[in-house]
């Protein structure tokens, strides 16, 4: 019963999203009040119909409902329960019943959360909201229905990739997906704003929560993503540059230019043509990177079961909702009056400069992933574009932005001066000159790159440190006066010190792994040590074992440095039945300095020899503490109270009167 | 300064930016592109021996061999042609024979030495590639079909 049902309240969903999309947008041009008032009960109930069917999927996940052809293709009775819950989205149809599921999460928060807003306004953003919705119902119910039955239901399921059956790939989708949906409503306020002719601060108070929410969780999956990379492909590598990365990584620069420039928006009331402009692009990208990751148009390591005949299905979608916004753009956009002026030295200087280079280190890593694409379709050759052009390009376009990043907090709104600027980070400078210097000291072979790396950290991470420093007054004044000072910082500034931070620390993780990783292949003998990184590990021979729904071998290393002992490390290699596939699991030391990585691999010959893949990454745990740490700020500055409490309210209009096309 | 004047800075910096960017860009393409080849194709062409190149196909059957010190040694087929693949590293758990695979890394003598091996996450997946090469040779089966 619960697939029919799920099916159902899906349809019916598509139903109210159709209503949505139309009357309240209707009502609100025409100025006709009981169809406006339509906006808010409409998105609550699509979302209640759409979390029944996704509650009815998760349900037969959980009873291994074998009748289910989803079920059958993506679950196993032996499989744990928390990959039987993560398995319904760890597949095609139901990963986009997910997308849909937060889509109308959102669409409900901002019905929920909203009352704020202008009664037209609010009906238009979620008429916009729910035609994005009613692509997507489409594109699930046409092409990938996950409540297809299967006549003749087999005794057991084919069970999960077991790649999929981790704790980090169980949370990466949701974060990731909450990221992606989550743009769409800073686009649908755009989109509302555009047919309105208006933006304002008022607006840009609006957008920026949603948006912070969007990038927070954004880099919260993106981080989780790669560090299951990190630890599960067993190749000591956390980035590839590979197009399903890609995928994600560009909403993510789209979208942290667009929470500068809102900021712009909101303080100067000016560069709103372009915010709403990011604001487009932010959710194009997302809808891109859905394309790309489903459509299997590109080669990708990371492809789990794509189906092209799907992709041309999206790829209508995404024609029509990038070509009909940039329409809208360039036809409304134009009215968009800029208010405030302000010398390209400036606090919107450097915001716009940081708006400039994640957008075309975004344009950067569009043209590198889809140039295969491109050749292929006009009949060139067969390329693939990997991390040696993309590091190529997005590095040297990173260092500029960087060191202005750490210069701009320290420049006043409207009108900035450089020197003043940079004689307080006099100090800073030296320090980080001191940094980079020692790093060649201690690594003089090493790439050049790691020493400008750790100066850039230590260039980024001083200065954000010492902006705060200067706000408390510290050495300036009484300890007691800092400590009143620093709990007077508004949550939304906290925000952008920690992303900043956060920045610092990963591009410390970033430099470390990148230059210094060392890495070491061979065939160990029981007994048998090898010095990897100035770390003795010594193979101790393997085991075999059995966990819920798999079979592995348990290699045994002890790690020794100058003959002390650091630790024991047991590298898996797991076997699952079911689809007689193997897993990696590394074993990994995490210390400040650096990651102790052993992999094993195949046994070789009759004496218990094992191939080994040893590394030492120098510096990662910084990586992952940097992504902490920014979406840490991002979660401060989200539930700053200024967001929320004294919003400063439109000139009074109210449905009745408001008319926006002749505004 | 003017409105129009700072806009022109503004407009400058951006063109500069883009400038840059592109620049950057075009290098990179010129060095850093790695061109994907079958078997068939590799034979063909008259190939530089220290250029990067992508080698795609089906693992051959029973052309797995184990060397000391982890090397592997198998070979590459897009059933027309057959290429020897040497590599050094542990096997990505999908790879099998039998199977979709790309190496990267570059020819010496009729030798492929690959530096990269790239398998797939899941099992039923082909990359767009190999399935091409394999269209090409005349020999392509629908992995749906082939299965049942």
């Amino acid at each position: 019963m619960s697939a029919e049902l799920g099916h159902f309240t899906l349809v019916l969903a598509l139903f109210v999203a159709v209503v949505q999309a139309t009357l309240p947008l209707v009502g609100a041009e025409r100025r006709f009040a009981p169809w406006v008032a339509l906006a808010r009960p409409t998105a609550f109930c699509q979302f209640v119909l759409v979390a029944i069917s996704f509650g009815c999927l998760t349900h037969l996940h959980i009873i291994s409902d074998f009748t289910v052809l989803n079920v059958v293709q993506n679950s196993h009775t032996a499989k744990p329960m928390l990959y039987k819950i993560s398995g319904v989205w760890g597949n095609h149809e139901g990963s986009l019943l997910l997308w849909v599921f937060i889509l109308a999460l959102f669409g409900a928060a901002v019905a929920l959360f909203g009352a704020n807003l202008p009664p037209a306004f609010r009906a238009r953003v979620l008429s916009v909201q729910a035609m994005i919705a009613v692509g997507f119902y489409l594109f699930i119910l046409l092409t990938s229905n996950p409540f297809e039955r299967v006549f003749q239901p087999p005794i057991n399921g084919k069970d999960l990739n077991p790649l999929l059956q981790d704790p980090g790939l169980a949370f990466h989708p949701p974060m990731l997906y909450l990221g992606y949906v989550g743009f769409s409503i800073a686009f649908s306020f755009a989109i509302a704003a555009l047919i309105e002719g208006r933006v304002d601060a008022a607006w840009a108070r609006w957008v920026r929560p949603w948006t912070l929410a969007a990038w927070m969780f954004l880099t919260g999956g993106i981080a989780l993503g790669s560090w299951w990379a990190y630890y599960e492909l067993g190749w000591g590598g956390w980035w590839f540059w590979d197009p399903v990365e890609n995928a994600s990584f560009m909403p993510w620069l789209a979208g942290t230019a667009l929470l500068h420039s809102a900021v712009v928006v909101e303080k100067r009331d000016t560069l709103k043509g372009w915010t709403v402009l990011l604001a487009i692009i932010a959710f194009s990208m997302s809808l891109l990177g859905t394309f790309l990751v489903r459509s299997g148009v590109l080669t990708s390591v990371h492809a789990f079961a794509t189906d092209p005949e799907r992709g041309v299905f999206i790829l209508a979608l995404l024609i029509i909702v990038i070509g009909g916004s940039l329409t809208l753009f360039a036809w409304r956009g134009p009215q968009l009056k800029s208010g405030g002026l302000f010398q390209p030295i400036s606090r919107e200087g450097a915001l716009l400069f940081n708006n400039l280079g994640m957008t075309v280190a975004c344009a950067a890593v569009l043209l590198g992933t889809l140039y295969p694409l491109f050749l292929d379709a006009i009949g060139g050759s067969k390329v693939s574009v990997g991390a040696p052009f993309f590091n190529a390009v997005f590095i040297p376009l990173m260092i500029p932005m960087i060191i202005a990043m750490a210069i701009g907090p320290y420049l006043h709104w409207k009108r900035g001066d450089v020197i003043p600027a940079l004689s307080r980070l006099k100090t800073v400078f030296l320090l980080s000159l001191v940094a980079g210097a020692a790093t060649w000291a201690a690594e003089s072979d090493g790439p050049f790159m790691g020493v400008v790396g750790i100066a850039l950290a230590f260039w980024l991470g001083g200065s954000t440190l010492s902006e705060v420093g200067g706000r408390i007054h510290l050495l300036r004044a009484s300890p007691a006066e800092n400590f009143r000072r620093l709990r007077r910082i508004p949550r939304a500034s906290w925000g952008m010190t920690l992303g900043h931070l956060g920045l610092a620390f990963a591009i410390a993780g970033m430099t470390g792994a990148g230059a210094w990783k060392v890495e070491s292949i061979q065939t160990l003998k029981p007994g048998e040590a090898v010095n990897v990184g100035g770390y003795d590990y010594t193979f101790d021979g393997a085991k075999t074992g059995r966990g819920p729904n798999y079979n592995m071998v348990i290699g045994n290393f002890t790690v020794r440095k100058d003959g002390k002992f650091i630790v024991k490390l047991e590298a898996e290699k797991r076997t699952y039945p079911v689809r007689s596939m193997p897993t990696t699991e590394a074993a990994i030391h995490t210390m400040l300095s650096g990651d102790l990585y052993a992999v094993i691999g195949d046994p070789e010959g009759e004496d218990g020899a094992f191939v080994t893949r040893l590394y030492f990454n120098p510096l990662v745990v910084w990586m992952w503490i940097g992504a902490i740490v920014m979406v840490l700020g991002g979660a401060l500055s989200v539930t700053d109270v200024r967001h929320r409490v004294g919003i400063p309210h439109r000139r009074r209009r109210t449905a009745a009167n408001a008319n926006p096309a002749n505004a | 300064m003017k409105r129009k004047h700072k806009r022109l800075t503004f407009v400058v910096i951006a063109l500069g930016l883009l400038g840059v960017a592109a620049a950057l860009i075009l290098n990179a393409f010129e060095e850093n592109i790695v061109f994907f080849y079958s078997p068939t194709e590799i034979k063909a062409k008259q190939l530089k021996p220290d250029q990067r190149l992508r080698l795609g196909g089906l693992v051959e059957e029973g052309s797995m061999e184990k060397a000391t010190d982890g090397v592997v040694f198998f070979r590459v087929t897009d059933t027309a042609n057959v290429i020897k693949v040497r590599y050094k590293g542990i096997l990505p758990d999908l790879f099998r024979e039998g199977q979709g695979v790309i190496a990267e890394g570059h020819l010496k003598g009729n030798e492929f030495v690959a530096d990269e091996v790239l398998a797939k996450h899941d099992e039923n997946y082909m990359p767009p590639e190999v399935a091409d090469a394999i269209k090409k040779s005349g020999q392509w089966k629908d992995p749906k079909e082939a299965a049942q």
